[in-house]
């Protein structure tokens, strides 16, 4: 278990250090930097550019650059942002909470749709029900992620059913707490509603497909001549039996619902890290993105972590391959 | 149907829908960029084939558009004043297939303008802009995937055929490449190259961030291919008889890999223009006012435009049938026992 648990965590922290090394390599590569457009303004002098280019440490090579900004990150900083002129971990922990949020809860909920749909899908494999929810992610499949965002907005917009940008209504601080939480939940409909119909087709399809193998296995149908009820077959058993390859498009799915979710966020504003690093892009605020790519990188670790660890609970397989390793 | 007739069937749809748009000077009635400042937000005209005295008219037309009194955006037909399409009518100059100086449209009308697909805020015709912009977007998605496919391809030759520590080196680059979402990586490239740049520039700009982001997967594809394949008694005959790695190469290994680079690239394309628009969208892609799908579609920004125009959402859809398209070619050209372990393989580029 333990050294399961360790290697795991080692490649999650490889990752990351990768990452980060691929961040600052591009950033060598970049022509020109935030200081650049003050060039063209006549009323700060070369001198003053060069020393502020010294004091963010712009004009060192890159590897005691990437030094300090390890060690910025180790004391929870991350480095600088020029444009807000603070550290920029604090900056992007406010918005990567809001981003977790809708990220976490279109995961958790994409996955509690996905799972007894594409069991279903399976169990009728050719018949009806497979054949509607075949077709029906299929039309969810051609529909690109940015038309079902604009789309569900403008019906909202026109409907008035839910509210629009923002996570929160103008009078949020004067509600009791149970108004508050469902204010929340009126707010996050829309964008969640979004990212799990962008990633629900793809979710069904795969687990159909897992489902659908384990399902022609003898040891099912001895389990069914034994008479076990249908729902502890299906989601006891063949689930279980299925979850290998599952587990491995959880990480994906997290991957993608992280994509989705920055371009959700800037459709629907939602105050995440999707306008957030569009703002920074634009303002050419480099540790920003550098910041927000590896915030992303360490969600995506957690999740893919977090997936191995319940793998490691569900299939007894693994247990016994890591115990004879 | 067999699948070399879906294949072929699929070609044939995609074949059509980038015909139309390779020649959007013919269909479209107008310069994507003319602008007709005295009409703008016109709704789309509706095509009519019987008059207000119910007689039926062969030739389809269009009412002209009034400003309801008292509004400033609100239009109303003008049954006085039909407008009867011309088919086959010289107009506006453009450029056949990029080169050719030509006249001939589809359709149009002889004096007033004719908006099918109403306008934007400057008086420009959608349809024209949707059409043009097809071929800014199309383009940019065919050549981010053939450049990302031939990055793949050569970095999994390599990596696949020399083995050893360059093998080592390239794969957990292209791990870390997978391991990102795709966004955000696109994100960081885009974030360390010029942003104020001229259309020209900013499109191959874009091609370059879109195909460097996805290299990752063909070539991972392709290095597992070329590890199964130089292990193949022919081609260790080959190399018994002295061929060189690049002849080996060459004519008995990357031939193998065909397939594969086929299916990657009908899941590439759509994803790439898709990526394109997903830029243009925010505004890192190609500028005003050259139209590409992904820049109509950011005027939807405007809470104003969302709201009043919903002629304006039509360019989001423009890309199902491409979509389908695509969709449906790749799922042809992946049906085979064991589809399902293909359809895993292409997963990551998905996510």
């Amino acid at each position: 278990m333990m050294r399961y648990f360790l290697r795991r965590l080692g490649h999650a922290f490889l990752l990351i250090i990768g990452v980060s090394l691929l961040a600052f390599l591009f950033t060598t590569f970049a022509p020109g930097n935030y200081f650049d457009e003050m060039r063209l303004n006549p009323q700060i002098s070369p001198e003053t550019l060069v020393a502020l280019r010294a004091q963010y440490q712009l004009d060192r090579p890159l590897p005691i650059r990437y030094g300090s900004w390890l060690n910025s990150v180790f004391h929870g900083q991350m480095g600088f942002s020029f444009a807000y002129n603070t550290p920029v971990a604090p900056l992007l922990l406010v918005r990567a909470k809001n981003t977790l949020l809708l990220t976490i809860t279109a995961t958790l909920l994409a996955w509690a749709i996905a799972l007894p749909l594409g069991v279903l899908s399976a169990e009728h494999l050719g018949q009806f029900p497979d054949r509607v929810i075949s077709w029906s992610t299929a039309a969810l499949l051609v529909i690109p992620d940015l038309a079902l965002a604009l789309g569900l907005l403008v019906l909202t917009v026109r409907t008035g059913w839910f509210p629009t940008g923002g996570m929160a209504s103008v009078d949020f601080e004067k509600l009791s707490s149970f108004n508050k939480i469902r204010d929340l939940a009126m707010h996050m409909a829309l964008p969640v509603a979004a990212l799990v119909l962008s990633a629900l087709p793809l979710l069904v399809r795969h687990v159909r497909a897992a489902a659908a193998e384990v399902l022609e296995a003898p040891f099912l149908l001895a389990a069914k001549g034994h008479g076990i009820r249908r729902r502890t077959l299906l989601y006891r058993y063949a689930l279980r039996a299925a979850a290998n390859p599952l587990v491995s498009l959880f990480g994906f799915s997290i991957g993608a619902l992280l994509s989705g979710s920055l371009l959700i966020e800037v459709v629907m504003s939602w105050p995440g890290l999707g306008p957030f690093l569009l703002e920074a892009i634009l303002a050419r605020d480099v540790y920003v993105v550098i910041g927000g790519v590896l915030f992303s990188t360490i969600f995506l670790a957690a999740g893919n972590f977090l997936a191995d660890m319940l793998l490691y609970w569900v299939d007894p397989r693994i247990r016994t391959e890591s115990a004879s390793q | 149907m067999s699948r070399r007739r879906k294949i072929a069937n699929w070609l044939l749809v995609l074949g059509a829908l980038h015909g139309i748009v390779l020649c959007a000077g013919f269909f479209a009635p107008y310069n994507p960029v003319e602008q007709d400042r005295k009409n703008p937000y016109l709704p789309p005209m509706r095509l009519h084939f019987v008059d207000s005295r119910k007689h039926l008219h062969l030739r389809p037309f269009v009412y002209s558009f009034q400003l309801r009194p008292g509004t400033f955006d609100q239009y109303v037909e003008d049954t006085a004043h039909p407008r009867s399409l011309k088919f086959l009518i010289t107009g506006d100059r453009y450029r056949m297939l990029g080169f050719l100086p030509a006249r001939l449209h589809l359709f149009g009308t002889d004096s007033e303008r004719i908006y099918l697909l109403g306008t934007d805020a400057f008086g420009r015709d959608q349809l024209s802009r949707i059409l043009f912009g097809g071929q800014v977007s199309l383009l940019a998605g065919l050549l981010g995937a053939g450049l990302t496919l031939l990055m793949g391809w050569c970095i999994g030759a390599v990596a696949g055929h020399f083995g050893g520590g360059c093998d080592d080196v390239l794969m957990r680059v292209a791990e870390l490449f997978l391991a990102l979402p795709w966004l955000y990586l696109l994100f960081a490239i885009r974030a360390f190259l010029p942003l104020t740049v001229n259309p020209l520039q900013a499109f191959f700009l874009i091609v370059a961030v879109i195909a460097a982001v996805g290299w990752a997967r063909p070539a991972r594809l392709v290095r597992g291919i070329v590890l199964s394949a130089k292990e193949r008694d022919f081609v260790r005959a080959a190399r018994g008889f002295g061929a060189s790695n690049l002849y080996l190469l060459r004519r008995h290994i990357l031939p193998e890999t065909s397939s594969v680079l086929l299916t990657q690239a009908a899941i590439l394309i759509p994803q790439y223009v898709l990526a394109e628009m997903t830029l243009s969208f925010l505004g890192l892609g190609v500028p005003e006012p050259v139209p590409s799908w992904g820049n109509l579609l950011s005027n939807l920004q405007q809470y104003s435009v969302l709201v009043s125009y919903w002629w304006m959402y039509l360019s989001a859809l423009v890309m199902v049938p491409f979509f389908l398209g695509y969709l449906g070619l790749a799922s042809a050209l992946q049906e085979r026992p064991g589809a399902y372990k293909m359809e895993r393989r292409s997963l990551g580029s998905l996510a």
